[in-house]
């Protein structure tokens, strides 16, 4: 280990202007933040003066109580909620058994299947084609289209083969010795060793379904299909107010604008993942190295 | 070495090679399952991935959804010289490759920077709890940002009051209405959304640096400078010639996600970039085969790209992707 050694006086110049270094960048990152969740718990109206940086001027969760009332924004919550939950499971079950198949040695054709997936890693057939295709499958304004077309990642399966190898044999073996089949073996013995890369792959999967607004935005036209995250996109990015407004229930308290719903909304979709995520985070970091082990 | 192993008997080859393919088929019938479970992953990618390969086709044809891609007559290269001659192409050229520069030159050696100065934090909770909120932006949707950028820039918003109150300017702006703040507002947002994240990587590389090195170096006196630039650097520096590669090979890609929510159409002019005009042409516009061949000039250029980026970082530094 380290040698004890007093530090000189630059060194610890140094690291208190590293620490301090640090605490601003901090800062930087969970203002921008905070801010918007201050203005969101204001009172909407008092909120449109703005100069509201540190606390709420007028306290009031009248913004949020119609998020929650708001038929059109809870069906769409409702929709994020089940497109993550049901795109996970079957994107880690599924990316997962190939994997396995793959991670086993004497598997026939093994070469061949990792050749086919690994030219998916450099060419692709671009945004049009791949429309096409969805249309053609009779995916359009279907929930289908959230899950089928991501539950699989040749890039995910890497990350679960370098795992998977270092599994060893002699687990399997015996159970294959007591009878069971490759699918049980899947299931009951490989699965449950490899949680941790599950844990990653999964959060990495969860969250990309969670704030994926593009594949409801050009597959769905159906509103009562549509993911908060593309419900929020047409309030923010086109900026047009109409839909929020249509949002708020008849009989709205007064202090409740459409600026001051959207950022409540926004608050809600996000609060899931700024909680759920440092409980997770020990798991991913690991997940990442192992991914980056392999390049 | 005998006769026999020097002229084979035709009926014994042939006995061994059907034992040999009963065995193949033996040993295939007891994997089928894992067969299965790898041809499901091999049709998925079939379907999902060289399809749309196969449907790139429609780049040369001229195709509308009233016939079926097959019988769409060809077009040949028409599409691609539409294109090179399209009034657009000067400036979603302009604007892709001039927010990509930029991204690369200020974005890819911010997050080592950072990894290097988080990494001579002694304080293992501090340092543990930087990364946690440092990571927090990456997990955030561009849908959720640009509604935080559009809250910050507003008229009334934090930066219009804070530039107000110190006399800069004398009226509000409208940041997002602006063609000129485009690409400022698009890099430092990418920075503050993906600044921790990107450094985990470098992170994980210095974990990996032997103690013994820095010991070393202590004994003979370097100061903490030295030990970075002399120590870390170094052993850091394949990482970054991996990223730097996959960086340069994105350079024709803008994020599109990021792209699509702060655009509108004011500030049109500075944010229609080569992904964006695809969608628009394609989706919007409908115009399939336009769009794919365009798509497809950005594949084979960012293709060129990965391949030039590889070649000379394994020139300059023995460090490649493949």
């Amino acid at each position: 280990m380290f040698i004890l050694k007093r530090r000189t006086p630059g060194e610890a110049a140094f690291d208190w202007a590293n620490g301090v270094l640090m605490l601003v960048i901090c800062f930087l990152t969970l203002y921008p933040i905070w801010y918007v969740v201050v203005n969101a718990f204001n009172d909407g109206t008092d909120g449109m003066r703005g100069g509201i940086y540190w606390w709420p001027r007028q306290f009031s969760l009248d913004s949020f109580r119609t998020v929650f009332q708001s038929s059109g924004i809870m069906t769409a919550m409702g929709i994020t909620v089940a497109k993550t939950v049901v795109g996970t499971v079957v994107h880690v079950l599924f990316t997962a058994m190939v994997a396995y198949a793959l991670s086993r040695g004497e598997l026939i054709g093994r070469k061949l299947y990792m050749l086919i997936g690994t030219i998916t890693m450099f060419f692709g057939g671009g945004l049009i084609p791949t429309y096409l295709l969805i249309r053609d499958l009779g995916m359009l304004d279907h929930f289908i289209v959230y899950i089928v077309p991501a539950m699989f990642s040749f890039f995910d399966l890497i990350i679960f083969l370098t795992f998977f190898r270092d599994i060893p044999d002699g687990l399997t073996e015996a159970a294959e010795i007591d009878g069971a089949g490759d699918f049980t073996i899947f299931l009951r013995i490989v699965i449950p060793v490899s949680m941790p890369v599950v844990a990653t792959i999964a959060l990495f999967h969860g969250v990309y379904q969670w704030n994926d607004y593009f594949t409801g935005m050009i597959y769905i036209n159906e509103t009562d299909l549509q993911p908060i995250q593309t419900y929020l996109y047409r309030v923010v990015a086109q900026a047009s107010s109409n839909q929020m407004i249509a949002a708020m229930p008849s009989g709205v308290a007064v202090g409740v604008t459409s600026q001051s719903l959207k950022l409540a909304t926004m608050v809600v979709t996000t609060a899931p993942i700024v909680i759920v995520y440092p409980f997770l985070q020990k798991y991913f970091v690991k997940g990442f190295m192992i991914g980056s082990l392999k390049g | 070495m005998n006769a026999n192993a020097e002229a084979p008997n035709p009926a014994a080859v042939r006995a061994f090679g059907s034992e040999r393919r009963k065995k193949w088929l033996r040993k295939l019938y007891r994997q089928r399952y894992l067969q299965l479970m790898a041809l499901l992953g091999v049709a998925w990618m079939v379907v999902f991935n060289y399809i749309p390969m196969y449907g790139i086709l429609i780049a040369f044809k001229d195709y509308d959804i009233i016939l079926p891609m097959s019988q769409a007559p060809w077009a040949g290269l028409e599409h691609f010289k539409e294109f090179l001659t399209d009034d657009n192409l000067g400036n979603v050229i302009r604007n892709t490759l001039g927010m990509s520069l930029i991204k690369l030159i200020v974005g890819f050696p911010l997050p080592i920077l950072f990894a290097l100065l988080l990494n001579e934090i002694r304080s293992a909770r501090f340092k543990k709890s930087i990364q946690t909120i440092s990571y927090l932006p990456h997990f955030l949707s561009w849908v959720i940002l640009g509604g935080i950028l559009a809250t910050w820039l507003a008229d009334v918003g934090i930066v219009n009051k804070i530039l107000l109150a110190l006399g800069f300017i004398d009226t509000p702006i409208s940041y997002l209405a602006e063609p000129r703040y485009f690409w400022t507002i698009v890099v430092t947002s990418d920075i503050w959304k993906e600044l921790g994240w990107s450094a985990i990587i470098y992170l994980a590389a210095m974990s990996s640096v032997s103690p013994e090195l820095y010991e070393a170096a202590t004994i003979d006196g370097a100061g903490r400078f030295q030990k970075m630039r002399s120590i870390t650097l170094p052993c850091i520096k394949g990482t970054i010639a991996i990223l730097f590669i996959l960086a340069v090979s994105g350079l024709l890609n803008s994020n599109f996600d990021q792209i699509l929510v702060l655009r509108n159409s004011l500030n049109e002019s500075a944010s229609s970039v080569i992904d964006v005009y695809v969608y628009q042409t394609g989706i919007a516009d409908g115009r399939y085969s336009y769009s794919t061949a365009v798509g497809l000039i950005k594949s084979v250029i960012a293709l060129g790209l990965l391949l030039g980026a590889n070649y000379v970082t394994k020139k300059l530094n023995d460090t490649s992707l493949f």
